[in-house]
């Protein structure tokens, strides 16, 4: 009996650890951020690099902080999503152009839409290092305190953004 | 002719690096930055290290552990200043802890497993050819030769 359980045994423990290794998603690396505050940054506007703006700036109330650039394919697609996003949601929506051309970047707002209120420059990508940024699109959902209370790695579907954004904001608009 | 050929693009491979190798003057400094970088993990492609990976982000963060051990910063500091913004998952070489032990933990735990079948197979078969000697139901010659046979190769 013995020489068939052993092997049956492993087997299964085998199939066990395998299944699981098809659901895990070694792209979503858990962020080190949740509930600490958004990393302090001055960076120049997009279409006004004479003016800085810094995460102090929007205490006081939740906002996005959405990090893209016009090279990047899977920005392309969120893109839309983002534009109705915040047609019919009165929620701020920080870009982050990550190491790209300004020239690009603003061909890239103009023909596309631009669903930020601002879109700040991160030409040599070291405002990503400091939000651990290693994919773009990522977004980072900052509560009314400064603190970071949700990362999404990759572009945010309009799924994403009725059962994990809007829940999540709606929370956030609550806390004081 | 192709064998040479062969090895020597073999060796060509082993040692290219990331073409933007940076020079520190000291050559401590140049060390850690060495080791630094061949601990910290590509998160872009992700079985790569920042040293052997042209990812854009390894790039960056090439640049990052180079300013920063220029300012003076210790190896410490520089991984601490990854994992704060990373997570663990950067390091080749996670700390030991909670969540980590398995992964240190495990190989030994596999050796083990893998020297402890290796050492029951072989009591195993040993004691069925003890076995099979005795079950011969003859006292020839030939079977003692055989058994002597057998305890000499339990002594060696």
């Amino acid at each position: 009996m013995l020489k068939y359980i052993i092997p049956l045994l492993l087997f299964i423990i085998l199939a066990v650890f395998l299944g699981l290794g098809l659901n895990l998603k070694p792209n979503d690396i858990p962020s080190p951020f949740i509930n600490k505050p958004a990393p302090e940054f001055s960076a120049p506007k997009l279409n006004a690099p004479e003016q800085k703006l810094t995460p102090a700036d929007l205490k006081g109330q939740v906002w996005l902080f959405n990090v893209w650039a016009s090279w990047c394919v899977s920005c392309r697609a969120e893109h839309p999503i983002l534009n109705q996003f915040a047609k019919q949601y009165a929620v701020v929506i920080i870009g982050l152009n990550y190491k790209d051309e300004p020239e690009d970047a603003k061909t890239w707002l103009k023909t596309l839409g631009n669903p930020y209120n601002v879109s700040i420059m991160d030409q040599e990508g070291r405002i990503g290092i400091d939000y651990g940024v290693y994919g773009v699109p990522e977004t980072f959902v900052i509560d009314k305190k400064g603190l970071i209370r949700y990362k999404h790695t990759g572009p945010v579907s309009a799924e994403d953004v009725q059962k994990i954004f809007l829940p999540l904001i709606a929370k956030l608009e609550a806390e004081s | 002719m192709k064998p040479i050929l062969f090895i020597m693009l073999l060796v060509i491979s082993i040692n290219s690096h990331a073409v933007d190798s940076r020079q520190l003057s000291d050559p401590k400094q140049q060390e850690s930055y060495e080791t630094l970088t061949k601990e910290l993990r590509c998160l872009v492609c992700q079985n790569q290290t920042i040293a052997d990976s042209n990812a854009e982000l390894a790039s960056d963060l090439r640049r990052q552990v180079y300013e920063m051990l220029q300012q003076g910063k210790s190896e410490q500091d520089i991984i601490r200043y990854m994992t704060d913004r990373y997570g663990e998952f950067v390091l080749y070489k996670p700390a030991f802890a909670g969540k980590t032990s398995l992964l240190w933990i495990a190989p030994v735990v596999f050796l083990f497993m893998g020297l402890m079948t290796v050492f029951l197979v072989i009591r195993r078969k040993r004691a069925t050819a003890q076995l099979n000697v005795d079950a011969l139901d003859i006292t020839t010659e030939k079977q003692k030769k055989i058994r002597s046979l057998l305890e000499k190769g339990e002594l060696s």
